[in-house]
């Protein structure tokens, strides 16, 4: 693709305190491309994430998301750190899915999603309301518009989670490990979801163990290990063929 | 714990019933207790030296209608400083910067290490310290002046002092409240764009209301009584104007009977207050948000029949 890719990732470096969890990250996100990335736990996946949308900080190397250096601007030759002003304008062209849903516990689905656009956005009430209503009717949850969190079954909550996501009209959805928390059952109801928007040419980052996901609406498949890409290319080509030994030892053991 | 009334039956089919337990250990006690009860209020009511007539007299006099009422305002004042100055205190205690968190520390260290009567009586007395109170812009003579003697009464020293000692015990119970709501709410109000302060107005603070409310009910029926210490500084509150009279009649039992039947219906309209507050915030915190709190005006109104009636 010509266009600027979205994310672009650099020897990207991160530790808390003396664990090293991000060892010098470097990938490509291009726009409307779905990548997915798999790797053991505690390979650094959602942490590399977080750092996307300056929920954690990087602490070496250089991530660019959107065109910006994440957390700093260049000012008269020095880097200075970003305003939480800043952040909060940069975090609301990128949607974010967790794995523990996060739905606000104390506002009705259409209230979860008309949220950011009235509080962040300045929408009206009303409009909010209709643009909430369209997205929750996007998920398939319209008729559960008026239910709280805790009257949702957990795919249920979590397409309300995508929907609140969708309601900011991002650039870029997040999803860390967004089928994780879920019963076998309501897994599909929120992969079908997700699958929609990547064909809707949504630019998504999926951190995932659902690797039939990833061969089927995949563009390029990210293999984490000990904080670094190890093996990374086309999804369907890479799970009939890996050729890194901790992406065969891990393929096998989730296939 | 539920009792068996079902009879027994036996192989032979015969139903055998189940006879009455007599528990005399707890008649015993039950009786013992009454009579203990039964004496302290008949050496209470049968005593010669108490007047009943007077505490009837006295139940409505207007001296002391005027001290419920003023104690009553200066209980709801003191609540709602305290509150106010709690919830600040709380937020600056849980704030990054290392100066409000330090000066949050320090002042909820010195509001509840000092007694709550030397408080009262240091308001009173602030004229010692400032004979005039003076707002003024800096560097400039522009700025309003008080005599403190005239602005520092018994009920604004008690509003003060009061309102001031709550917020260091309020704010201790806000941080709880906001600590206790879950991490990835902080999260998720950050990763839709939200600003620090948004995320604590909009998500987190409706959401600890859930804890924060049902101590809030007790605060404010210990402050109902506290009240009372502003007797020291003449508040012109129930109390105060109790033991205005009895100076004058000598009758000092009935008048306290009196003050003390007003503070206990008091906290009798209080409690109930507290159970309704408890009920409708205690195990569903959002409510507040609908019924016109933070988010009413501006979230959508629910439900939105129009919008449900479209779904195909």
């Amino acid at each position: 693709m010509s266009a600027e890719p979205v994310i672009v990732a650099r020897d990207v470096r991160m530790s808390y305190g003396h664990v090293q969890v991000l060892n010098g990250v470097d990938l490509t996100v291009a726009p409307g491309e779905v990548s997915c990335i798999v790797g053991p736990s505690g390979s650094g996946k959602s942490t590399f994430l977080r750092c996307v949308n300056g929920l954690e900080p990087v602490l070496g190397g250089t991530l660019r998301v959107l065109g910006e250096e994440v957390g700093y601007e260049l000012r008269d030759g020095t880097y200075h750190e970003w305003s939480p002003r800043r952040f909060a304008t940069f975090r609301a062209d990128i949607g974010m899915v967790f794995q523990r849903f996060n739905l606000f516990a104390h506002l009705t689905a259409l209230e979860n999603v008309a949220c950011a656009p009235v509080h962040v956005t300045g929408l009206p009430a009303a409009e909010a309301r209709t643009l909430a209503m369209e997205h929750l009717e996007r998920v398939g949850l319209a008729d559960h518009a008026h239910k709280r969190p805790h009257q949702l079954s957990g795919g249920q909550q979590q397409r309300v989670g995508i929907a609140r996501a969708l309601a900011m009209r991002p650039k870029l959805i997040l999803f860390d490990e967004p089928t994780s928390a879920l019963d076998p059952e309501l897994v599909d109801e929120v992969l079908e979801v997700m699958k929609e928007l990547a064909l809707g040419g949504m630019t998504m980052v999926v951190v995932t163990h659902e690797i039939g996901f990833a061969r089927e609406v995949g563009d390029t498949l990210f293999f984490f290990a000990d904080g670094v890409v190890v093996e990374q290319g086309d999804p369907r080509t890479m799970i009939a063929n890996p050729q890194h030994a901790r992406t065969k030892a891990f393929l096998s053991s989730v296939l | 714990m539920a009792k068996r009334a079902e009879p027994f039956v036996d192989a032979a089919g015969t139903r055998i019933p189940i006879g009455r337990t007599w528990h005399w250990g707890r008649w015993l006690a039950g009786a013992a207790a009454l009579a203990v009860f039964a004496w302290l209020v008949g050496l209470l009511v049968t005593n010669p030296y108490l007047d009943w007539p007077t505490v009837a007299r006295y139940l409505l006099d207007p001296k002391i209608l005027d001290g419920v009422l003023v104690t009553i305002q200066i209980s709801v004042l003191a609540t709602v400083i305290g509150l106010t100055l709690g919830v600040l205190l709380a937020v600056m205690k849980l704030a990054h910067n290392p100066v409000l968190r330090w000066l949050s520390t320090l002042y909820i260290w010195f509001f509840r290490g000092t007694p709550v009567l030397v408080q009262l009586i240091f308001w009173y007395n602030l004229a010692f310290l400032f004979p005039e109170l003076v707002l003024r812009v800096p560097f400039t003579d522009v700025g309003l002046k008080w005599d403190t003697n005239e602005l520092i009464t018994g009920f604004t020293a008690a509003m003060l002092g009061l309102g001031l000692n709550l917020a260091a015990y309020f704010a201790e119970v806000v941080r709880a409240g906001i600590e206790a709501v879950d991490r990835g709410q902080t999260e998720a109000a950050y990763a839709l764009g939200m600003t620090p302060g948004k995320r604590m107005r909009v998500i987190v603070l409706p959401q600890a209301l859930r804890i924060i409310i049902p101590p809030t009910g007790n605060e404010f029926i210990s402050m109902l009584k506290t009240t009372s210490l502003v007797y020291v500084v003449a508040g012109s509150d129930l109390m105060t104007n109790a033991s205005e009279i009895y100076k004058g009649n000598n009758r000092i039992m009935e008048l306290l009977i009196v003050a003390s039947l007003w503070y206990m219906l008091m906290t009798a309209f209080a409690t109930v207050l507290q159970g309704r507050l408890e009920r409708r915030f205690g195990s569903d915190a959002v409510r507040l948000v609908r019924a016109g709190g933070l988010n009413a005006r501006v979230l959508p109104q629910q439900p939105a029949p129009a919008a449900r009636e479209t779904v195909p």
